[in-house]
């Protein structure tokens, strides 16, 4: 559910569930994006391809 | 056949008797999956559940391998935040069964709500008044967190590993787990705890009613101190079981009594806080609503004293003294029954907070419910059992799940030839 979806309602309810839920989802995405990309990056500088 | 894929520096079984034990533990499977798909198929009809009994064998299942998950959690906690190095040797293991038990639960979950097609309302159309909201969310979330922790295992598989940028993807993985562990450790903390809650905010339910503190009831601090500390033990019992099928050490014994340590001291305090919330719900919470002790416990074919002697005394306060002590952790059979009885009292406490509050009578025309599960309920509960020895087997094979083996191996041969 997000602020915009017709449910919502500014308590401290939705905010704390929701608000959890978010920022848990967040902190994984942000960290799999982070690695995702510094494995593209390193894969483009050549580390790693010792183990060819 | 397929040597090029198993770890270097390891012997496994001939690919032929591997494959012979996945079709026996597959028939098991199967039998599962066909109980799951008349559940879905035809509903919850086929299973024994009624109106007294709206919680029942899928929830207990479901509780208790939640607990018992909880050793990944805790150990990822140990290991990355706390910094208890020497649990570098297991955390895959812990983080492999956490993996099976979470996603046994949400399986578990996916048979009982009937609608499996529409689990995402409880995240678009959420009662943010419920504690099983908070367990969904945390639940689900958990699970992509043990899903990143195993990623990186798959991506050591040997061949996988040649591959620039998984070998790279699983470095950096392993480079910020700190940060996924203790999100985990945050999440658990919290569904472990509202499990144990939900029971104690029933104030119809005396049998399960408890006080507490703020919004949380004493049951949401205990279902997370059990988990800490049965979940553990569930980790080395499971290692234990792996090695005596494998015929080989897998973890150096330091690794497992230094667990076995940690967990024992959690069991002891957390005993010593559930004898301390028994009594005061039997003197106190109980009465105060017009209950005495013996009202829930007599008069009943099934729940007598008995399963509270069995919970607390010879689950929790007998394992706690072995796994406290050094000449308790030494001896092989003392420690391996410390940790057998610690999961049972796991599992026994998680069935007594579903199963006994619905046959707990609580008007004064009512009797004693009794259920007995029917065999689609008892086969879907085995599916996951079939489910983890698979994934253990595959794991065990592919992946480097045992940092130690070889060292281990090496160790071995080279006393033999001194």
């Amino acid at each position: 559910m997000l602020p915009f979806s017709f449910e919502w309602a500014w308590d401290m309810g939705h905010m704390v569930f929701m608000g959890g839920l978010w920022y848990a989802l967040t902190i994984l995405g942000l960290g799999m994006t982070y690695c995702i990309i510094m494995a593209a990056v390193d894969t483009a500088k050549g580390k790693g391809s010792h183990n060819h | 056949m397929d040597s090029a894929l198993i770890p270097e520096g390891v012997k496994r079984c001939s690919f032929g008797k591997f494959i012979l034990w996945i079709v026996i533990v597959g028939a098991v499977l199967l039998w599962g999956v066909v109980a799951m798909l008349l559940c879905w198929f035809k509903g919850l009809n086929q299973t024994n559940m009624n109106d007294a009994y709206g919680f029942a064998l899928w929830i207990w299942a479901d509780l208790a391998v939640i607990a018992l998950g909880g050793g990944a959690f805790f150990t990822g906690l140990l290991r990355y935040v706390m910094g208890k190095d020497e649990l570098k040797n297991i955390i895959n293991y812990a983080v492999l069964i956490g993996f099976i038990c979470y996603s046994s639960a949400l399986l578990i979950l996916g048979m009982d709500v009937g609608q499996p097609l529409r689990s995402w309302f409880i995240f678009w159309h959420a009662n943010v008044h419920s504690m099983l909201t908070e367990v969904a969310f945390c639940l689900s979330c958990y699970f992509a967190v043990l899903t990143i922790e195993y990623i990186p295992l798959i991506l050591e598989n040997r061949q996988i590993d040649r591959v620039p940028f998984f070998h790279n993807l699983s470095h950096n993985m392993h480079g910020i787990m700190a940060i996924f562990a203790a999100t985990g450790a945050f999440l658990s903390f919290f569904h472990q705890g509202s499990l144990g809650g939900t029971p104690a905010v029933l104030f119809g339910r005396p049998f399960s009613f408890r006080e507490g503190v703020l919004i949380w009831p004493w049951t949401f601090f205990l279902f997370t101190w059990s988990a800490a500390a049965c979940g553990p033990c569930f980790t080395i019992l499971v290692t234990w079981i792996t090695e005596k099928i494998t015929r080989k050490k897998l973890v150096k014994q330091n690794v497992i009594m230094l667990l076995a340590k940690i967990a024992g001291w959690m069991l002891a305090t957390y005993t010593v806080a559930k004898i301390i919330d028994t009594w005061y719900w039997a003197t106190v919470t109980a009465p105060a609503r017009g209950f005495n002790f013996m009202d829930f416990y007599s008069n009943n074919p099934l729940y007598g004293p008995w399963i509270l002697v069995l919970e607390i005394v010879i689950c929790g306060v007998i394992p706690s003294i072995i796994l406290i002590t050094k000449t308790g952790r030494k001896s092989s059979f003392l420690l391996i029954s410390a940790v057998l009885l610690a999961v049972l009292g796991a599992c026994v406490n998680r069935w007594v907070m579903v199963l006994q509050v619905m046959a707990v009578p609580v008007l004064t025309f009512e009797s004693w419910f009794m259920y007995f599960p029917s065999w689609q309920e008892i086969a879907t509960t085995i599916l996951p059992v079939a489910y983890g020895i698979i994934l253990i087997m595959i794991s065990y094979r592919y992946l480097p799940i045992f940092p130690q083996e070889q060292e281990i191996e090496e160790e071995k041969n080279a006393s033999i030839f001194v």
